[in-house]
Formats: C-alpha cells, sequence, structure tokens
C-alpha cells in the first residue's frame, strides 16, 4: 500500500472507480442486442429454453413381398426366435454389420421372470447372440426407465445377467441421462423428458416386449412398451391413457418389435405377482407394424374378445402408426 | 538419521489400509454389489455399540461378538484402535496434519494435556445410563456409526453428484439412479464438517474430548501389557515428544494412559532415544492411569443421564398414545421401544435401500430420540418386494434378519402373514376420479400385492363439461395391503398424495393393529 496520497495516487483511485461502475453500467444497461450485454429488462431473456431433440426413423425399408409380422411357433426360445424371424426374412434384413443396435425390453417391475410381468430373460439373450455373431452388430445396449429401483429390476428380472452373458450392456437411467423429446405429431408428449444418453449413437431400436393385462388401457404390449424411454411424471399419463400410448406409437418407429408370447400374464396386471395368473405358451411374434401386432396379440394370445380392442390400437391407427387388420401380412412358420 | 522401517510408518499404512476398506465397505453397500459382504463388520467390531446394546437389551446380537477382538487388543496394547484402525481418527489426523503450519512451540502447547478432555467420560456415562434405562443414544457420536451415517446420508449425495458428470460409473455410490435425496443430510454432514474443520484450531478435537468409543478404550488401556515408556534417565525434558502428540496425553511427564491413542509420534520424535513402546520395565516410570474424573463428574452425568431418559421419552412417540401417522419403519424392524434401544443411527440400512425411500428421520417423526433413525418416507420411493438388504446389513439387529419369503408371508410363513409396515389409505378429496372425475388409477396399476390390495368399480359419470366418462375409482383392501407405499410414491397428486400409507396396522406391534381379522386370509393372526 502506498503511505503517501498524491495526486497521481488521487486520479487512479478515480480512474479505477469509474472503470469498474462503468463496465458494470455497460453490462447492466446497454440495449440487449449490444455485445455482452446482460440487460435483461422483461425477464425474458433468462427464461430456460428447453433443449429438445427429435429421434430418426429407425425403420427399414423391406422388398415387396415379404409379409409385415411373423409369427413363430416352437417349444424352445430358439426356434420360436428363428421361426418368427424367417416369415419376415431373418434378422439380417434389419440389422446391417456395424451397427449400434438398442434393445428396448420391459423391465417396469422388479419380479422374477416367471411372473410374466417383464421381458423374458433368455430371449434377450438369444437376441443379442443373434444381433452380435449373425448381423455382426458393432454394440448392442438394453435399456429400460423401470417404475421400481433400475439396478434391482434389471438385476431380479434376470435381464442384468442375461445381456452381460450376451455380451451386451445394460444403461441404467440417472439423474442426468434424461432430455426432452420432441414428437411431431402428438398430442400430449409433444415435448416430454427421455431417456437420451442410450440412444447418442444408435442405429437400430429393437422392442422386445412381453404380453401383458393391464387394467386401465386393457393390454400392455409392444406399443406401451415404449413408456420405459420416457421419464419425468409419467404417472400423469392413465389420465388419458389411450391418447398417450397412441402417441407413443408414433414417438419412435422402431425397427423391428418383438413380442413375447412365452408367458402371457393374463390378469392382475401389469404387475402379475402370482404364477397362475401366467399362461405358457410358445409363441414368438416379430414384425414391423406394432399396431397390427399388439391387435393380433390382443385377440390371439390374451384370448380377448376382438370387438373388444383396446382403444388406442384405432387411435394409433388413425395417426398412421400401422394397421389394425392382419389380414394378408402375417406368415405363421410352426 | 530417520530410518524407513519406523513404527510410524507401519501405524500410517494400517490407517491407511482401515480407511481404505472402510470406504470400500461403504462403496460395496450397494444392491447390485452387496452379495452377501458383511459390510457392516466396522460397526460390529465397535465395543462401545456391543457393550450398549447389551447394557439395553441384556443380548449381544450376531456379529456383535467380535467386539472380543477389540478389548483384546485394547488390553494389550491401549487404544490402539483409535490411531491404527479408526476411519474417521484417521480423517482427524489427516485434517489436523494438512492444517498444521505452526511453530514446534505453538503445537507443543496445543498437544498439551487439557481438562476438558475429561468431557468425553461424562459424555460416555450418560450414553450408558440412557441404554441401560432404555433409549440407546450412543450412535450420535461414535465415531464409526457417525461416519457411516455422514457418509451414506451426507456425502455420498456430494460425491455421486460429482461423478455423475463425468463417465466413471462405477466410482459412484449409487449407479443408475436419480439424485438420492436424504432429508437430513445437511445436518448430518454439517456435523461432520465441524468435526473435520474443528481440527484447524484444535487438533483432534472430537477424539480428544467427545468420542464416547474413545473414552471407553481410555478406560480400558489403564493396565496395558504394552505401553509407551520414558526413559528418566536419559530424558532431557526437552518436551519435543508434545510437539506432534496425537492423544494430548502427557508423555512428557507421567503419561496419561487413558489419553494416549499410540501414535508413536514421540518415539519418533525424541532426539534421545528415551522414549520407547515396550513391555514396562520392572521399575517403570510413574503413569497416570486413570483419567482426571472424580466422583463429582459421575454423579453429575448419572444425574444427567436419569433425568434424560423421561424427559426425551416424554413426548409419547413410542408408546402407542401418540405415535406418528410417519413413524414407518423398515421391514422385519422390532416394536419402536426394542427399536430405539437397539437402533445406533449408523444408517447401513439407508446406505443400502435401493429406492431411497429409507431416510433419516427428522424431529416430527419420533422427537429427538429417534433422530436419524430409518423412517420409510414414501414420496421419495417405495419398499420394493423382493428386496429385504435393510435387515441383512443392520449390525444391532434393530432391523431382524428376515428373508423375502418371510417379508412377503409366502411358504412356511403363510400363517404368519406378510410383514406388514402400515397400511394404504386414499383421499377421496384429493383423488383425480373420486374428486375430479378425471381417470387415474395408477395406484392400482402399480399395486405389486396379488391379488391386488388396491381395487377399482367402474362407474360412468359425467364430469363437469358433460361428458360421459367411465371412472375406475381406487379403494383399499386393508387385509391385502403390505404398506409397500409404491401407491403413494406413483400417485400422480405428487405433494400430498391421494393414495398415501400410515403406520397403522404395521405388523411390528400388535397394539398398532389395525384388522381383527384379515378376511382374505384367516389363518393369519
Amino acid at each position: 500500500m502506498p503511505t503517501t496520497f498524491n495526486r497521481r495516487e488521487f486520479l487512479k483511485r478515480i480512474a479505477f472507480a469509474s472503470t469498474i461502475c462503468g463496465s458494470a453500467a455497460y453490462v447492466a444497461w446497454a440495449p440487449e442486442d449490444y455485445p455482452f450485454s446482460l440487460k435483461d429488462f422483461t425477464g425474458d431473456r433468462s427464461k430456460p429454453e428447453p433443449s429438445q431433440f427429435t429421434l430418426p426413423d429407425y425403420s427399414v425399408e423391406l422388398p415387396a413381398g415379404i409379409p409385415e409380422i411373423g409369427i413363430g411357433r416352437d417349444m424352445t426360445t430358439e426356434g420360436r426366435l428363428t421361426k418368427a424371424l424367417d416369415a419376415i426374412g431373418g434378422l439380417t434384413r434389419f440389422v446391417q454389420p456395424g451397427d449400434v443396435v438398442l434393445l428396448k425390453p420391459n423391465v417396469a417391475f422388479d419380479r422374477s421372470p416367471e411372473l410374466g410381468a417383464t421381458t423374458s430373460p433368455e430371449l434377450i439373450e438369444v437376441l443379442i447372440r443373434r444381433l452380435l455373431i449373425d448381423c455382426r452388430a458393432q454394440e448392442v445396449r438394453v435399456t429400460d426407465n423401470p417404475i421400481e429401483s433400475p439396478a434391482d429390476c434389471f438385476a431380479k428380472t434376470g435381464i442384468k445377467a442375461a445381456v452381460e452373458k450376451a455380451g451386451g450392456r445394460v444403461l441404467l437411467p440417472d439423474g442426468n441421462a434424461f432430455r426432452h423429446l420432441h414428437t411431431p405429431g402428438a398430442e400430449l408428449i409433444k415435448s416430454w423428458p427421455c431417456f437420451y444418453r442410450p440412444l447418442i449413437g444408435v442405429t437400430k431400436v429393437i422392442g422386445v416386449a412381453p404380453v401383458k393385462d393391464h387394467n386401465l388401457s386393457g393390454a400392455s404390449m409392444g406399443i406401451k412398451n415404449w413408456y420405459g424411454l420416457l421419464g419425468g411424471r409419467r404417472n400423469q399419463f392413465h389420465q388419458d391413457i389411450h391418447t398417450i400410448i397412441a402417441d407413443l406409437s408414433i414417438m419412435i418407429k422402431p425397427t423391428l418389435t418383438i413380442l413375447d408370447g412365452s408367458r402371457i400374464l393374463m390378469r392382475n396386471g401389469p404387475t402379475g405377482g402370482d404364477p397362475a395368473y401366467v399362461k405358457s405358451w410358445d409363441v414368438l411374434l416379430a414384425g414391423t407394424d406394432q399396431v397390427a401386432m399388439d391387435a393380433w396379440a390382443f385377440v390371439n394370445l390374451l384370448q380377448r374378445d376382438e370387438s373388444k380392442l383396446p382403444q388406442y390400437l384405432y387411435l394409433a391407427e388413425k395417426k398412421g402408426a400401422g394397421k389394425i387388420d392382419t389380414a394378408n401380412r402375417i406368415l405363421e412358420i410352426s | 538419521m530417520k530410518t524407513l522401517f519406523r513404527l510410524t510408518n507401519i501405524r500410517i499404512i494400517s490407517q491407511v489400509v482401515f480407511l481404505g476398506l472402510f470406504l470400500f465397505v461403504v462403496w460395496a453397500s450397494w444392491t447390485t454389489r452387496i452379495q452377501g459382504f458383511p459390510v457392516s463388520r466396522f460397526l460390529e467390531i465397535d465395543l462401545l455399540v456391543a457393550l450398549s446394546t447389551a447394557l439395553s437389551t441384556g443380548h449381544i446380537y450376531r456379529f456383535l461378538g467380535w467386539s472380543v477382538l477389540l478389548l483384546l487388543l485394547t488390553l494389550l496394547f491401549g487404544r490402539v484402535f483409535c490411531n491404527w484402525m479408526c476411519p474417521l481418527g484417521t480423517l482427524n489426523q489427516f485434517f489436523g496434519w494438512l492444517f498444521n503450519i505452526r511453530s514446534v512451540k505453538e503445537r507443543q502447547d496445543q498437544n498439551r494435556y487439557q481438562p476438558r478432555q475429561t468431557i468425553k467420560y461424562s459424555i460416555l456415562f450418560i450414553l450408558l445410563i440412557l441404554a441401560a434405562s432404555g433409549t440407546l443414544q450412543v450412535g450420535l457420536l461414535d465415531p464409526i456409526a457417525l461416519l457411516h451415517r455422514s457418509m451414506s446420508s451426507g456425502l455420498s449425495v456430494v460425491w455421486d453428484s460429482l461423478i455423475s458428470s463425468t463417465s466413471f460409473t462405477q466410482l459412484q455410490l449409487a449407479p443408475g439412479t436419480a439424485e438420492r435425496i436424504f432429508t437430513s443430510s445437511f445436518w448430518i454432514g454439517l456435523v461432520f464438517v465441524i468435526i473435520i474443520v474443528i481440527n484447524i484450531w484444535y487438533p483432534r478435537f472430537f477424539c480428544r474430548t467427545l468420542c464416547p468409543l474413545g473414552a471407553l478404550l481410555g478406560v480400558l488401556s489403564l493396565f496395558p501389557v504394552f505401553r509407551i515408556h520414558r526413559d528418566v534417565e536419559l530424558c532431557t525434558d526437552c518436551g519435543l515428544c508434545l510437539s506432534r502428540c496425537e492423544g494430548g496425553c502427557s508423555p512428557e511427564g507421567s503419561l496419561r494412559l487413558s489419553e494416549c491413542v499410540v501414535c508413536m509420534n514421540c518415539i519418533d520424535e525424541c532426539p534421545e532415544n528415551a522414549l520407547s513402546f515396550s513391555l514396562p520395565p520392572q521399575k517403570a516410570t510413574p503413569v497416570r492411569p486413570a483419567p482426571d474424573i472424580n466422583r463429582r463428574h459421575f454423579v453429575f452425568a448419572g444425574l444427567i443421564g436419569l433425568i434424560g431418559f423421561p424427559l426425551i421419552r416424554s413426548n409419547g412417540k413410542v408408546n402407542d398414545a401418540n405415535y406418528s401417522p410417519l413413524m414407518i419403519r423398515p421391514p422385519g424392524s422390532l416394536a419402536e421401544a426394542e427399536f430405539l434401544k437397539k437402533c445406533i443411527k449408523c444408517a447401513q440400512c439407508i446406505r443400502v435401500c435401493p429406492t431411497n425411500v429409507l431416510q433419516p428421520a427428522g424431529l416430527q417423526e419420533g422427537g429427538i430420540e429417534a433422530l436419524w433413525t430409518p423412517v420409510l418416507n414414501f414420496n421419495v420411493g417405495h419398499c420394493q418386494q423382493k428386496c429385504s438388504l435393510c435387515s441383512s446389513v443392520c449390525p444391532t439387529g434393530a432391523i431382524r434378519e428376515i428373508s423375502v419369503t418371510e417379508k412377503l408371508g409366502f411358504g412356511e410363513f403363510k400363517k404368519e402373514g406378510p410383514i406388514r409396515l402400515g397400511t394404504a389409505f386414499i383421499n377421496r378429496s384429493r383423488c383425480l376420479p373420486w374428486a375430479n372425475e378425471i381417470p387415474c388409477i395408477v395406484c392400482q396399476e402399480v399395486c405389486p400385492i396379488a391379488p391386488k390390495a388396491i381395487q377399482t368399480y367402474d362407474e360412468e359419470v359425467k364430469d363437469t363439461f358433460g361428458n360421459l366418462v367411465v371412472l375406475n375409482k381406487p379403494f383399499i383392501i386393508p387385509d391385502l395391503c403390505t404398506g409397500c407405499g409404491i401407491c403413494q410414491k406413483e400417485c400422480p397428486v405428487s405433494d400430498k398424495p391421494a393414495a398415501y400409507v400410515t403406520a397403522v396396522g404395521e405388523s411390528r406391534s400388535q397394539e398398532r393393529r389395525l384388522l381383527l381379522r384379515y378376511r382374505t386370509n384367516p389363518e393369519e393372526s
């Protein structure tokens, strides 16, 4: 510190004070389009801008003459999957070497696979092997945003062990993993937090869903499975579940949808909880039209009356997600 | 000439190993990592935990008997635990060393014995009297419980939020979860920060002045086989031994055995090699074994203990007349009075809980007596069906070890029925279908019981705008409800959920039962 206070020192301090105040005044009061201006008179500038992303179309063009839906009937998981996929031209039609594939099973609850509330781990394991070996996919990721503890759900449904055994990778959601997804054409979820991180770099998406009873909407199958990609306050969805599921049908255009008909949850859905509610069967559906697949599964797997088809299927059809009528588009191999 | 193989170097290695083990154990206490790993061993060799629970319950639970190892160690070598093993002691010493920029003279003065060091004996005495009266409060200050709690519900949040922006997710304490919530984390973290920061002004303030475990081990180390010995012939009374003394135990005069934490620094510092850690020679230097406490201290501390118990109990939160509806304990918990005899507030259960539903209680659930004991907050999470981790890590049996089969009341436990944490209710004036004619029934959908404890009946009504809507109106079947709380967690009326669980009907207490008989399972009693 200088011990004498002279004119030079006085001028220096005056200059110092005016520089500080001048720059502060500029930053605070300069019109908003000036450089370095921080002025925000109306409060509009400091409003957070939600950064949105949109999902690309993951579907694959298929040559004409190949059915859109394949049904495989066999006593083994391997056999069912092979037959269903063969009916629609084989898995290699959909996944090319070097693809990064995202599998979206239904792991919503912390339940044993026997209870039918989640996708069967055997199917996931076989499918990942196929993708990595037959299709030479670069990487297979498996993800879901469960309702219960993610780590527990993946461990106790057996999905985690199956994925790791087959050489895939499980991605769990955490607080930072979500970004707003913009879905054009959606009514209620135009912009909603979506589990974004596992989608980075993905070229193909395959939904692998169980077939379950669902009290409010009728049934939870292929379309409802995409619920698990969303975050945020999902519990509001039940206020208009059919519109939501119809929105889900156009939210993502998956490469392929697989419906696992090996353990069908006939009632007390979607949680189940008693093996008595589960019907074991030998069916598997693979295809590109989720609406038709869900409609077929509702009638033939859940064995409900065709006149009681869930309303969301009609809404989804109206939105152009697919067609309910399966005539001439289905091939069954048993 | 300093050699590499000094006792102090071995001590530092031991401290690093034990601190590392402690941190590993905290890391491993996660649902995907635990795999039966004994994550509560530090608490189970804690002699204070074993002694105080033995006083309060008359029994020594499960692995608490391992604290005999610590007893033996202390009787042979004195308070070696404090400076060789205790992770909080290591942290205190480390931060004391880190902040220490004083001259030798100042440090010597700082490490001289202070009369306040007797406070810890009074604290110990008060805590033991409270334990014998029936409320266990040792966990508030026991260093292991305190550190576990600070890690679980204080620092883990800080650590995970730092790590989450990197890709080292395996280092996270709770990977694959959204931000974990701990309702008392600020206060728990603040206590820890104060304990660490106070080392700047008073090195090892906690260890020397407050630690009840240190006091207990101090009392036990009055007649050790090995101890610091000063050769009066060689000693020049330079006082350098004080410059790095960790215990404040007067190594320059007659050693205070109950304060000495056997850090061996005095041996290092002595320029005359007058100090050694050995069997005492036949003609030993005088020591002052007993701490400086007199009968008056005991009488006052005893009085505080005796007054304390009725005073903190008098809020009636423990008995069944005035219990809080929020006092929902983890599955397997003992009845409230027994629970408070055993819970050391170590937060191990809170640490392992995969859904984050377990929270350290604030003052509203059980008052000061139950502060930081585990309670379930169903706004944050729910109790998952196939999980009994909290019961398997509890070191003292406040949460009895149960299997998932027992929890769900399957198989051989059909007669006992499921373990009920409370009962769900529906607030019809906040429920969307009941109050606002808007379809919802998320609660019914997520109810994990088979058959569902939330059922609906369908009604076609005209809503406010004249539209016909089919409403499924939910209602609870208390006979089936186990109080898992997922209905409350998932209810879209999220600030004060329309479906909510309160403690009534919990199976740990006959007096808090709700139903005379369970209509769905008449066997259950």
